[in-house]
C-alpha cells in the first residue's frame, strides 16, 4: 500500500508525542511550583492526546500517512529521518495508549493522592505516554528504537519510583538490564538492514526486503525476536516482568499489563513483511509465544501476591499473542484483537487489585485477604468482569480473542497446529485456575485480614476509570470480532480477511475451550474455595508446587549463568587489571630504574628532573634534526 | 571577519590571561577566579564566532594563519582547523568555563593558591586549542608536550591523597608515548625531504607524500603508540584510573574529556591521512584493542569501588567505541567517532561534575558510603542519572547518537566487531544502574548519615511514609534500629553547581534531539579523511543489489 503524505489534522499527529512530552517537561522543570496542579496536568495532557488521536483516527479513512518532521541524522548514505507513519495498525496503538493512559492518569490522581511526589510520578507517565506513543508513530526503525529505549527509561523511573525500598531500586535495575539484553538483538537488526539494503525506513525495508537471501532475513526476523521478547516478558527474557510489580499498581495497569509489554507484539505485527518472508523465524516466534504461555499460567498458579499472579498471566497472555503473530497472516489480526480486550481487562483487573491494596494497608498477600466482597461491592463487579473477560466466560472479550487465536492455531492444519492448539486449551484451563484462586482469596470465604485493618471502597476517582474499564472487558471483544471486525479496520495493512477454512469448527473450539475453562474453575473451587485458606504458604507441597512458585526457576537459572559468573570474572579482573597489567608496567619502570624506590625518589625533585628530561629532549631533537640535514 | 586570526586569539588569550592571573598578588583568590571565568567565557566567545566565520562546504582548513617560525627545518606556526577540530575548540569553549565554576569552592591543600590553579587552568586551556589548531606536525608535537606540564601540575599539586604518584605515573606515559611519537615525526620529515628534496612539517604538504609501505608502518606506529597512550586503549591505559581519580575534578573533566580526546583525534587527522596502507593494513590489531577495550574496561568499571576511578573506566570503555568507529573506515562510523569524542565530552564531563559534587558533600570517592540521595536531593540525583544515562547511550541523549553512528557504520565493515561492541551496550547498562542504584537508591545510609540522635525523640520514631503503595511492612525491617531513624543531612544542589549542571544537561539533550548541525560540520573533513584512506567517501553501500529506496 502507498504512503501518502499527511494531510488535515493527521498532519500535526506529531503533537500527540509533544503534548505528553511537554507535560513530563513542565512537571520535571518546574519542580515544587507545580506540585499544586501538576497532577492535572499530566492527566490533561493524556486526554488531549486521547482526542487528537480519536480525531485523527476517524480521518484516517484505511489510509497509510506519512509526516516527515526533521532530518535526525543524516551522514554518508545513512540518512535517518524524524517522522511519523499513522496507518490503521498505529491508530490501534495510539486510541489504547491515550484511552487506557487516561483512564490510568484519572485513578492516580486518587492512588497517589497521599504520595509527597505525586508530581513527579505523572511527569514519568506522561514521559511514558510520549515514548510509547514516539515507539507506535515512528515511520523508521531508528524512531522505533527511540521510543522503545524511551519507554524502557519509564519504566526503569516508575518500577523504582518508591526507590527507598532496595526491591524496588533492584526490579528497576533488573527490567532495564534485561530489555537492554534484549535491546541488543534490535540494534543488531537495525544493523542488518542497513548494511544491506541502505535503509532504516518501515517503506525502504519492508520494499526491497525480497531482494535479501533467505537466511539473512531469518537473521533480522531473529534479531528483532530477541528484542521483543525482552520487552514483552518473553522466554528467556521473562524475569523482570513479575519483578517490575514493586511499581505502584497504575504503572503495572498501564506498563506493565497494557500498553509497553505489548510492544513486543507490535514490532512482530508492524514487521509482518519480514516474518512473511522466513517461516523458520516465524516458527521460533510461535515457540516462544507457547512456552512462555505456559511458563507464565503455572507460575501463575502458585503464587501468594496478587499483583504477581496477575502478572504472571500478563507473561501468559502476551504469549498467546505471540503465538498469535507466529502463525503469520491468519494469526496478526487475532493477536491484535486480544492485544486489545486484555488491554482492557488486564489494566481494570489491575487498577482493582490497587483498589484492594489501598483498602488493605497496601497489602498485597492474599493469604491476608478474603471475604472482601461486600465491604468494597463496585471493586468486587468490576474486578469480577475483568476476571471472567480474562478466563474467557462466553460472549465476554477474553471468549471471542482467546478463541479465534486457537482457533487459528488449529488452522495451521499440521501436527504442530494441534499441539499448539492444545496447549493454548490447557492454559485456558490454568488461566481459570488461577484466576478463579485469586478471587476465591480475595473476595470470598472468611477474612484473614491483618489487625487494625478496616477495608472501605475507593473513592469515586479511582472507581470510575475500574467502571469504564469493566464495560471495556464486557463488550470489546463482541465490538472488535462480531460488531465491527478489526479485520476489516486492518485490511489496508494485512490485506483483505480471506474466507477462512476452518481446520476445527469454531463452534467446537468454543465448546471445548469453555469446558476447559469451566473445569479450571472447579478445581479452584476444590481446592481454594471449599477449604480454609491457611494464612502462611503451606510447606510440604509437590515439587510442581515449589517449581511453580519459583516461576520454574528462571532467575535461579539467570544467577548462575549469568550474575554469577559475571561477578567473578569483574572481581578477578579488577585484581588482573590492577595486579598484572599495572603491575607489568611499573615492574618495567621499576627495572629499568634499577630499583622500584627509584620511582619514589624521582617524585621529590620531580620538577628539576622534568627540567632536565626536557632539555635532553630538546638536545635530542636538534641533533636528529641537524643529522638530517647534513646527512 | 574571516581575516581575523580567531585560532591565534585563542590561544593568546588563554595565555595571556593565566600569565595575569598568576600575578595577581596573594590573598586575592575572588580576582582570580572571576578573571579565569571571564578569559574562559571570552575564549567560548571566540569559538562560537569562529564556527560563525567557518564556511561548511569550504576549503578543508580555514581560518588559517601561518607564520615562518624555525625556518631551517621547515617549521612554521600554522594553525587552521577542519570541521573535526573545530568542534573539539567549541568543546574546549565550553568546558573551561564550566570547570573553573565548578572549581569555584575547592579548598587547596597546603599552601597552594587557588590561584595558581585558574592559572594552569588557562594556560592549558591555551595548550589544548594549539593542540588542535595546528596544521605543522611539529607544532602539533609541541603543543601535545606542552599540555603535559600544566595538567602535570594540575594532578600534582591540586589532587587526591595519591596525587603524586598519579602525576608522575600520567607523566611517565605521557612522556614515554610523546618521545615515540617525536621520533616518527623526525622520521616523517626525513622521509618529506628524501621525496620533496626539502624537508616539510605542514600537514597537507605531508598528506601526499607517497610513503613506502614498510616505512609507513614503522611511522605509523609510533604516532599509534602515542595516540594509543593518550586515548587510552587496552593496554596502555592503567594510568588513567590513577589520574582520573586523584586528578582535582575540574582536572578531570578536561582530561578525560579534552586531553585524551588528542589521542583519537591524532588517528584521524595523522594516522590515517599520512599513513593510509598501514592503517589499513594494521588495522584489525587496533580493532582488536578497540573492542577489548569495550568490554574489558566495561566490567572493570562494574567492579571499582572508586566512583572516579570507575567514570575513569568508563571512558576507557567509551574510547573503545570512538577507536572502533575511526578503524572500520567508513564516513558514518568515523563521524559517529568524530561526535562521540565531543558528547563524550559533554557526558562523563557530566559524570565526573557531579560525581565531583556528591564527594563534596560526603568527603569520600567510594560507592560503598553513600546510600538514599535521591531522597534528599532529588536535582542531585536527577543530574546523576542524565550523566549516567548519556554514558549508557540512551536514546534522546547526546551518546546515543555517536555510538548508534559508530555501530551502524561499523556493521558494513566490520561485523564481528561490532557485535562484540554491542554487546558493550548491556555491560554500560550493568555499570551505570549498578553504581546509580548503590549511591542513590535505597534507604539512607553512609557518610551522609546524620549521627543518631542521643534520644529518639518520640514522633519521629517512624520512617516516612514511602508512598500510597508502598509496603509499609518492607520499610518497616529496613529501618531495622527504628528507635534513631536515618536521616540524610545532605543539601540538593546550590545555585552555583545548577549554573554548572544546566548547560551540560541542556547540551547533552538538545545534541541527542537534534544533532544534524554538529554532523553536518564535521562530515566533509570525515569525507576527505575516508578519501585520504582510500575509502568511499560516500558512505557505505548497501549489500543488497539495488537495494536503497
Amino acid at each position: 500500500m502507498e504512503t501518502a503524505p499527511a494531510d488535515g489534522l493527521i498532519a500535526a499527529s506529531w503533537l500527540l508525542i509533544a503534548l505528553p512530552l511537554a507535560g513530563a517537561a513542565v512537571l520535571l522543570l518546574g519542580g515544587r511550583r507545580t506540585d499544586r496542579w501538576g497532577h492535572l496536568l499530566g492527566t490533561g495532557t493524556v486526554v488531549a492526546a486521547f482526542v487528537l488521536g480519536l480525531l485523527c483516527t476517524l480521518q484516517l479513512d484505511g489510509r497509510r500517512l506519512d509526516v516527515a518532521l526533521f532530518t535526525f541524522m543524516s551522514t554518508g548514505s545513512l540518512d535517518v529521518r524524524a517522522g511519523l507513519l499513522f496507518d490503521p495498525l498505529s491508530a490501534l496503538f495510539v486510541l489504547l495508549i491515550t484511552g487506557v493512559g487516561s483512564l490510568i492518569h484519572v485513578y492516580s490522581i486518587g492512588y497517589m493522592e497521599h504520595d509527597p511526589r505525586r508530581r513527579r510520578f505523572f511527569a514519568y507517565l506522561n514521559l511514558f505516554v510520549a515514548a510509547m506513543l514516539l515507539l507506535v508513530l515512528g515511520d523508521n526503525f531508528v524512531a522505533l528504537y527511540v521510543g522503545w529505549e524511551g519507554v524502557g527509561l519509564a519504566s526503569y523511573l516508575l518500577i523504582a519510583f518508591w526507590h527507598e525500598r532496595p526491591s524496588a531500586a533492584t526490579a528497576a535495575k533488573k527490567a532495564f538490564i534485561m530489555n537492554r539484553v534484549g535491546d541488543v538483538g534490535l540494534a543488531l537488526a537495525i544493523f542488518l538492514m542497513f548494511a544491506q539494503l541502505g535503509t532504516v525506513s518501515y517503506d525502504g525495508v519492508f520494499g526491497s526486503i525480497g531482494l535479501l537471501a533467505g537466511g539473512t532475513v531469518t537473521a533480522i526476523g531473529l534479531l528483532l525476536l530477541l528484542g521483543a521478547c525482552g520487552k514483552s516478558g518473553q522466554f528467556p527474557l521473562q524475569a523482570w516482568l513479575p519483578d517490575a510489580m514493586e511499581g505502584p499498581t497504575p504503572v503495572s495497569a498501564l506498563i506493565h499489563a497494557a500498553t509497553m509489554v505489548t510492544a513486543g507484539v507490535y514490532l512482530i505485527a508492524r514487521c509482518a513483511p519480514i516474518y512473511d518472508a522466513t517461516p523458520t523465524a516465524r516458527t521460533v516466534v510461535l515457540a516462544v509465544g507457547a512456552v512462555t504461555l505456559m511458563i507464565g499460567a503455572i507460575a501463575g498458579c502458585a503464587q501468594d501476591d496478587i499483583k504477581k499472579v496477575l502478572a504472571y498471566s500478563t507473561v501468559s497472555q502476551i504469549g498467546y499473542m505471540f503465538l498469535a503473530v507466529g502463525l503469520g497472516p491468519i494469526g496478526y489480526v487475532a493477536g491484535l484483537a486480544h492485544l486489545l480486550t486484555h488491554g482492557f481487562f488486564k489494566a481494570g483487573l489491575f487498577l482493582g487489585a490497587g483498589s484492594v491494596m489501598h483498602a488493605m494497608g497496601d497489602q498485597v498477600d492474599m493469604r491476608r485477604f478474603g471475604g472482601l466482597a461486600p465491604h468494597m461491592k463496585v471493586t468486587f463487579v468490576t474486578f469480577g468482569l475483568g476476571y471472567l473477560a480474562l478466563i474467557g466466560f462466553p460472549f465476554l472479550s477474553g471468549f471471542y480473542t482467546k478463541d479465534a487465536i486457537i482457533e487459528a492455531a488449529f488452522d495451521r492444519g499440521d501436527g504442530w497446529g494441534y499441539l499448539l492448539g492444545g496447549l493454548a486449551i490447557l492454559a485456558a484451563g490454568l488461566t481459570a485456575f488461577y484466576m478463579t484462586r485469586l478471587m476465591l482469596m480475595t473476595f470470598f470465604g472468611r477474612p484473614r485480614w491483618e489487625p487494625g485493618v478496616h477495608p472501605h471502597e475507593s473513592p469515586a476517582v479511582m472507581t470510575a476509570p475500574m467502571v469504564l474499564l469493566a464495560v471495556g472487558s464486557v463488550a470489546a471483544g463482541f465490538l472488535l470480532v462480531v460488531a465491527f471486525p478489526l479485520e476489516e479496520w486492518l485490511a489496508p495493512v494485512f490485506g483483505e480477511p480471506e474466507a477462512a477454512e476452518h481446520v476445527v469448527a469454531p463452534i467446537v473450539v468454543s465448546v471445548l475451550v469453555t469446558l476447559v475453562m469451566l473445569a479450571g474453575v472447579v478445581t479452584a473451587w476444590l481446592f481454594v474455595g471449599r477449604r480454609e485458606v491457611p494464612v502462611t504458604p503451606p510447606v510440604r507441597v509437590s515439587p510442581v508446587t515449589r517449581a511453580a512458585r519459583r516461576a520454574l526457576y528462571a532467575d535461579a537459572v539467570n544467577e548462575s549463568l549469568f550474575m554469577r559468573p559475571g561477578q567473578w570474572l569483574t572481581r578477578a579482573l579488577v585484581f588482573v587489571d590492577n595486579r598484572g597489567v599495572d603491575g607489568a608496567v611499573n615492574g618495567l619502570a621499576a627495572t629499568l630504574g634499577g630499583s622500584s624506590s627509584r620511582l619514589g625518589r624521582t617524585q621529590t625533585g620531580f620538577v628539576r628532573s622534568y627540567a632536565l628530561s626536557m632539555l635532553g629532549g630538546a638536545v635530542v631533537v636538534a641533533g636528529a634534526l641537524l643529522a638530517v640535514t647534513t646527512g | 571577519m574571516t581575516d581575523f586570526p580567531w585560532l591565534l586569539a585563542m590561544i593568546a588569550v588563554p595565555a595571556v590571561g593565566a600569565a595575569v592571573v598568576a600575578a595577581l598578588p596573594r590573598g586575592r583568590e575572588e580576582t582570580a577566579k572571576q578573571a579565569a571565568l571571564g578569559v574562559s567565557l571570552v575564549v567560548l566567545l571566540l569559538a562560537v564566532l569562529a564556527t560563525a566565520a567557518f564556511d561548511v562546504g569550504g576549503e578543508r582548513f580555514q581560518l588559517t594563519t601561518s607564520v615562518p617560525w624555525i625556518p631551517d627545518f621547515g617549521v612554521d606556526f600554522a594553525l587552521g582547523v577542519d570541521g573535526i577540530a573545530l568542534v573539539m575548540l567549541l568543546l574546549i569553549g565550553v568546558l573551561v568555563p564550566v570547570v573553573v565554576l565548578a572549581s569555584w569552592r575547592d579548598e587547596p591543600v597546603g599552601r597552594r593558591s587557588m590561584r595558581t590553579f585558574f592559572a594552569w587552568l588557562l594556560l592549558l586551556e591555551s595548550f589544548m586549542v594549539g593542540v588542535f589548531a595546528a596544521t605543522d606536525v611539529f607544532l602539533f608535537y609541541v603543543f601535545f608536550e606542552a599540555m603535559l606540564v600544566p595538567m602535570y601540575f594540575l594532578i600534582g599539586s591540586f589532587g587526591g591523597p595519591r596525587r603524586q604518584y598519579a602525576a608522575v605515573k600520567f607523566f611517565l606515559y605521557s612522556l614515554v608515548g610523546g618521545l615515540v611519537m617525536l621520533a616518527a615525526v623526525i622520521g616523517l620529515y626525513v622521509v618529506s625531504a628524501n621525496e620533496l628534496g626539502e624537508g616539510t612539517f605542514a600537514f597537507d604538504t605531508l598528506r601526499q607524500v607517497e610513503i613506502d609501505p614498510d616505512v609507513q608502518r614503522l611511522l605509523f606506529l609510533g604516532f599509534f603508540v602515542a595516540f594509543a597512550i593518550k586515548a587510552p586503549l587496552v593496554p596502555f591505559h592503567t594510568w588513567l584510573p590513577d589520574s582520573g581519580a586523584e586528578a582535582p575534578i575540574g582536572g578531570a573533566v578536561l582530561l578525560v574529556g579534552v586531553l585524551d580526546k588528542v589521542g583519537t583525534f591524532g588517528f584521524i587527522r595523522y594516522c590515517l591521512p599520512l599513513f593510509p596502507d598501514a592503517s589499513r593494513d594494521l588495522a584489525p590489531y587496533v580493532l582488536v584493542l578497540a573492542v577489548a577495550g569495550v568490554l574489558y574496561a566495561a566490567l572493570l568499571a562494574m567492579g571499582q569501588s572508586d566512583m572516579k576511578r570507575l567514570v575513569a573506566y568508563t571512558s576507557v570503555a567509551h574510547f573503545g567505541f570512538i577507536a572502533l568507529g575511526i578503524f572500520a573506515f567508513t564516513t558514518e562510523a568515523t563521524t559517529g567517532a568524530v561526535l562521540y569524542m565531543v558528547n563524550h565530552g559533554l557526558s562523563t564531563g557530566l559524570l565526573f561534575l557531579v560525581v565531583g559534587m556528591l564527594i563534596a558533600r560526603g568527603g569520600s570517592r567510594q560507592v560503598g558510603d553513600y546510600g538514599g540521595v535521591a531522597r534528599q536531593a532529588p536535582l542531585l540525583a536527577g543530574v546523576f542519572l542524565v550523566a549516567g544515562l548519556a554514558s549508557l547511550a540512551l536514546p534522546g541523549t547526546n551518546s546515543f547518537v555517536s555510538e548508534f553512528l559508530v555501530l551502524i557504520g561499523s556493521f558494513p565493515t566490520r561485523p564481528v566487531f561490532t557485535v562484540l561492541a554491542t554487546v558493550g551496550i548491556v555491560l554500560a547498562a550493568l555499570y551505570v544502574l549498578l553504581v546509580y542504584q548503590r549511591t542513590m537508591h535505597g534507604p539512607p545510609r553512609g557518610v551522609l548519615l546524620e549521627p543518631a540522635p542521643e534520644a529518639s525523640a518520640p514522633g519521629t520514631g517512624s520512617p516516612a511514609p514511602v508512598g500510597g503503595g508502598g509496603a509499609t511492612a518492607a520499610t518497616a525491617t529496613l529501618d531495622a534500629p527504628a528507635a534513631a531513624p536515618a536521616r540524610l543531612r545532605v543539601h540538593d544542589l546550590t545555585p552555583r553547581e545548577l549554573a554548572v549542571a544546566a548547560p551540560m544537561v541542556a547540551l547533552v539533550i538538545a545534541l541527542g534531539v537534534y544533532p544534524q548541525p554538529l554532523i553536518d560540520l564535521v562530515e566533509p573533513a570525515v569525507a576527505a579523511t575516508m578519501s585520504d584512506v582510500g575509502a568511499d567517501p560516500a558512505g557505505v553501500t548497501p549489500e543488497a543489489p539495488g537495494g536503497t529506496d
